[in-house]
């Protein structure tokens, strides 16, 4: 089967790739470009585990082929910390312990991020219905709540981060 | 799960992706967001050899308001028509219907068109695009044509998009004077399908009786169908929260109700009326 080229911006950085048009952007991320902090869970669009942000948005990287991504600008987990420091959301998963097991968060995170962007002040109510797509089976979502809340405070008039 | 291998284009015009589906013939499904046609594709429900993405060509993109109607262009996605302003001032049920779908990140790449042309059972614009007596703008080798909303949907997965055509877009006309919309759904608990929903338009007259009124159902059958006898019920008349609950009651009269271990086709049909009955009450309260 023909392959096709490809050039994303993966966190910042060019990388270019051929690949089979099944190619599911998931695998393309952790298994060619070895970015093992997207998780695969359900593989069916349920769990949000494999959430990455996509020219801005979250979505499922699990229900993406990676020939669609062509040429956009993807960020994963790995993107968000810059030199060393914590992004505001990484920081509130781990000041109000938002993570037992740890294998939803990077999703968590990613998905809290795309809800920052479009609403930089949500509601208990809106974090809840903003994070609807995401499954933890570990903390029963109190905790992640209170680490949404503590990322949109620590961000509140601080400069937008970057893509 | 990794889908079957497939021949992938990306046409960037809808010329282009009418000429190669009209090549490929029945090997080749239209792909725009993905997010009916790739968990099929790994569940390896559907196997076509070609795929043709839609997803880049521009014309299909955008959500535009003139001369008295809404456009909503065929790879709007769920999110666009969730955030824009505009829509929601005019058919709040638009806003009201996307945030009831999936999840964000689903709704950040599912499209409308996409799910229109599906015609999932369970999905819920079918529902929204027959209350609001949308026209849909298919694109095919013998050029352009239109189709009602009340001929779109005909069948369990069967839209009225013939192989070769693309849906470019979705004309709603928007009513003049009073009017008001309201979609209901009883979501399947895990999937967050619909098991019933119902999305009504109540129009009203100068004089405060129901001038028009549009009631669909979705969920409960193979395909999203109209409750005529209950929109009957209510044109011409000064509308109640009584005579409303009566007519309710005629929702869902001679259809085909589907079954399943979540919901039996008596559980359905009773829902139908209950959700009839509240999509109607915010339809009205909506438009006064």
């Amino acid at each position: 089967m023909a392959t096709h080229p490809i050039t994303l911006t993966v966190n910042g950085s060019q990388r270019q790739g051929q690949v089979e048009p099944r190619r599911l952007l998931v695998h393309y991320l952790r298994d060619e470009l070895g970015l093992t902090g997207t998780h695969i869970g359900c593989e069916t669009s349920q769990c949000g585990a494999c959430t990455v942000i996509l020219n801005g948005q979250a979505v499922k990287s699990c229900t993406v082929f990676a020939v669609q991504a062509d040429g956009g600008q993807v960020m994963t987990i790995e993107g968000l910390a810059q030199d060393g420091q914590l992004h505001p959301i990484q920081e509130g998963f781990w000041e109000e312990h938002g993570l037992q097991c740890g294998f939803c968060t990077p999703g968590m995170i990613l998905s809290t991020y795309d809800l920052l962007l479009k609403n930089p002040d949500p509601s208990e109510q809106e974090i809840r219905h903003a994070l609807h797509g995401n499954l933890c089976r570990c903390t029963g979502y109190q905790h992640i709540v209170k680490s949404v809340q503590y990322a949109a405070n620590k961000m509140k008039g601080a400069p937008a981060v970057a893509d | 799960m990794i889908p079957g291998e497939f021949e992938y284009y990306a046409p960037t015009s809808v010329q282009e992706a009418v000429s190669l589906l009209q090549q490929h013939g029945e090997d080749a499904k239209v792909l725009a967001g993905g997010h009916s046609l790739i968990p099929l594709l790994k569940l390896r429900l559907a196997s076509p050899p070609v795929l043709v993405d839609i997803g880049r060509i521009q014309e299909l993109k955008g959500i535009r308001r003139q001369n008295g109607a809404v456009t909503i262009g065929a790879l709007a996605t769920h999110a666009d028509i969730e955030f824009s302003e505009d829509l929601r001032g005019v058919f709040p049920l638009m806003h009201d219907t996307a945030t009831v779908i999936g999840d964000p990140m689903v709704r950040n790449l599912g499209t409308f068109g996409g799910a229109l042309a599906h015609a999932d059972p369970a999905g819920d614009w079918p529902a929204v695009a027959l209350a609001l007596n949308a026209t849909m703008r298919l694109t095919g080798p013998n050029g352009e044509r239109t189709v009602a909303a009340d001929d779109f949907f005909v069948d369990l997965l069967t839209s009225a998009v013939e192989p070769g055509e693309v849906l470019t877009a979705v004309e709603i006309p928007v009513p003049q004077g009073k009017y008001g919309t309201s979609y209901q759904k009883f979501s399947h608990p895990a999937s967050g399908y619909a098991v019933v929903g119902v999305a009504a338009l109540v129009q009203m007259g100068a004089d405060g009786a129901c001038q028009d009124c549009r009631v669909a159902i979705t969920g409960a059958g193979p395909k999203a169908t109209r409750a005529t006898a209950t929109e009957d019920a209510l044109k011409g008349q000064q509308l109640t929260e009584e005579l409303i609950a009566q007519a309710a009651e005629q929702a869902g009269n001679g259809m085909d109700f589907l079954g399943d271990i979540f919901a039996s086709e008596s559980y359905r049909a009773h829902l139908v009326k209950v959700f009839t009955k509240r999509a109607l009450l915010g339809a009205m309260q909506a438009a006064q």
